[in-house]
């Protein structure tokens, strides 16, 4: 039972040692990732029934009773999002398999995934912090990793970028928690809680929460910390680039709202408005840099970071609604991005470019493509009734009850934005005719599809339909998280024991 | 003593930022090693700084004395000290490989993956070959 909890951290780490093992076959390698990730699905659906069930879930590692020993801990939030990540990690290494060559495999790709996936499950059911660090940099090394595994020119370039700054966010986040350990004593995030309340010195605790802020900003690429993103996500091989897309700045997201709700929970009414305006200026400014690009990837890379500031927006409003509506967006964009990157490979494949001006005439030669790219792309920009126009409309909602009417006006506006950008790739790629028609364009190699590729997409869209049309359940849910986050005794029962 | 400490990270540090904001990889990366130490150095410090006994329980009590020396932050810079080794020695290479394949450490100058009419620069069979 308890053992519940280190399931999703060991499977992914394990599967990660025997595909190295293997690395010389990609088939073989394949086959026990697939496996792998397949019992990583399992672990955490069983995770999620006995926390949804049961409620807040809590281990002490070794057998050391917290506040001293490591925590691992799973509320509604944790045990969400690690079934999404095990979802994204299973489509991700089905399609892999017909994306990756050889030569990557034999490289180490699938053991640097599968640590990727373990680094991520890892972050989400921490319950100590310096723990959180230290999962922090095993994600960060696997992601070095795959990012530049081709060792592409475009590559290697993206990969400085990325590297540097992603460093130095972590010697931020390194260097918050030494200070906040020198204040409180205490690493366990239970424990810091109640720690941070009996400080005198709010000014002291508010300047390390700013550090913290600063570095989990960078991860989750909010203004104006973004930069990294659009350099480096869409140089890496698609199945990369959409793992990194869905799951890693919502990593970054899932630390503020932890932080944000369970640490710094004190000095509200400044860090709260500091992350409201940030999320209103990250919003629009992903929006804008996405409408003046023109390669598939680097506009989805944009449109990460607008749709990253709506999950701040949730956590800054702060109200149950608001909250259940950053952890539905969390839910809803993780699935609808990372398939939109996949949808962008197998577009590459039929119409031999990323670049919008090299494409075209896909709808009228793969119809079933515009279908697929249809239902994330819009979902994404929020129509109805698929799974983004909800996650739009509670968190709308939720800004006109506390009434910040400004900040619902631009959530609405750059929803209108987002349809722009995503029309602008639609009549780019699947509606105009194929200049190559002309011969006056030079395209890449055309190459054929396979249904493991074919069928992470389709199931991935599948999905977002479920999701929109059958609401209710995943909105409970996400309420049933907010609750948590709003009220931090029940974690702290869960963690510390009655008191 | 930790006056004296809190001061030094606080040099180091100005240090570290000064050389990571120039556009030379190789400034960068001195300025990475520099604040890398500072924030283990600071660590350190928070764990209290005295000429304390070790942490260890005598045979015939079962509660520490007063003023023994804090394992826990040593505990925590040697975590960080390793992994910062690790992400060293991976940046060096990095870097290295990048000045190989694209000429220079210039970071202004680095725009393979960014160019700046906002369309790759690299011709499709290029980019298939480059993949392999």
């Amino acid at each position: 039972m308890s053992s519940l909890l280190a399931w999703p951290i060991l499977l992914p780490v394990a599967t990660a040692v025997s595909t190295l093992l293997s690395r010389s076959s990609a088939r073989g390698a394949n086959n026990l990732a697939l496996g792998g990730a397949f019992l990583h699905v399992i672990a955490a659906g069983t995770l999620f029934y006995q926390v949804h069930r049961n409620g807040i879930l809590a281990v002490q590692m070794g057998n050391w009773p917290a506040p001293f020993g490591i925590t691992l801990v799973a509320d509604h939030l944790s045990a969400v999002m690690v079934i999404i990540t095990a979802a994204i990690n299973l489509a991700v290494v089905a399609y892999s398999r017909a994306d990756i060559d050889a030569a990557l495999s034999a490289r180490g790709y699938y053991a640097l995934l599968q640590t990727l996936t373990g680094g991520i499950c890892g972050a989400f059911l921490t319950g100590d912090l310096f723990n959180l660090y230290v999962w922090f940099e095993v994600m960060l090394m696997a992601s070095f990793g795959l990012l530049v595994l081709g060792q592409d020119r475009s590559q290697l370039d993206g990969g400085v970028k990325y590297v540097v700054i992603n460093l130095f966010s972590t010697l931020l986040m390194l260097t918050g928690i030494g200070l906040l350990y020198g204040l409180t004593g205490t690493l366990n995030m239970a424990d810091l809680h109640l720690k941070v309340q009996s400080i005198g010195d709010r000014g002291l605790v508010t300047a390390i929460a700013m550090l913290f802020m600063g570095a989990f900003g960078i991860k989750s690429a909010l203004f104006p910390l973004f930069f990294w993103l659009p350099a480096s996500y869409h140089t890496p091989p698609v199945p990369v680039s959409a793992i990194f897309s869905g799951l890693l700045t919502k990593v970054g997201v899932y630390a503020l709202i932890r932080m944000f709700t369970l640490v710094f929970d004190l000095n509200i009414a400044y860090s709260h408005t500091v992350l409201l305006s940030i999320a209103a200026l990250t919003m629009i400014t992903g929006v804008l840099g996405a409408a003046a690009h023109n390669e598939f990837r680097r506009i989805l890379s944009f449109h990460i970071i607008s749709q990253v500031g709506y999950m701040v927006l949730g956590l800054a409003l702060n109200s149950s609604l608001a909250l259940a509506g950053a952890v539905f967006y969390l839910i809803h964009h993780i699935i609808v991005k990372a398939n939109l990157f996949l949808v962008s490979g197998l577009v590459r494949r039929v119409g031999g470019a990323f670049e919008l001006p090299r494409l075209g005439g896909i709808y009228k030669s793969h119809g079933w493509i515009a279908l697929l790219f249809f239902i994330p792309a819009f979902s994404l920009a929020g129509f109805p009734p698929l799974s983004g126009f909800w996650a739009k409309m509670i968190l709308i909602r939720a800004s006109l009850e506390i009434g910040h009417y400004l900040v619902a006006v631009i959530a609405a506006v750059v929803g209108l934005f987002t349809v722009y950008s995503m029309t602008k790739i639609w009549g780019e790629a699947f509606w105009k005719p194929d200049p190559a028609a002309g011969g006056s364009v030079e395209k890449g190699k055309i190459e054929r599809l396979s249904a493991w590729m074919v069928a992470p997409v389709a199931g991935l869209a599948l999905l977002t339909v479920v999701i929109g049309l059958g609401v209710e359940p995943f909105f409970k849910i996400a309420m049933a998280a907010a609750e948590e986050l709003r009220n931090p005794e029940i974690y702290l029962k869960a963690v510390l024991g009655p008191q | 003593m930790e006056t004296v400490f809190a001061v030094l990270v606080g040099a180091m540090v100005t240090g570290a930022i000064y050389l990571m904001l120039d556009r030379n990889l190789i400034r960068f990366i001195f300025g990475l090693v520099l604040i890398s130490n500072a924030v283990n150095l600071m660590i350190f410090t928070v764990g209290r700084l005295d000429s304390s006994r070790p942490p260890l329980i005598p045979d015939d009590s079962t509660v520490p004395a007063a003023h023994l020396a804090n394992a826990l932050p040593q505990a925590l810079v040697l975590t960080a000290i390793v992994i910062g080794f690790a992400l060293l020695a991976f940046v060096f290479v990095l870097f290295y490989r990048a000045y190989q394949e694209i000429g220079t450490v210039d970071t202004e100058k680095m725009r393979v993956a960014e160019p700046e009419d906002g369309l790759e620069l690299m011709t499709p069979t290029e980019k298939a070959g480059a993949q392999r």
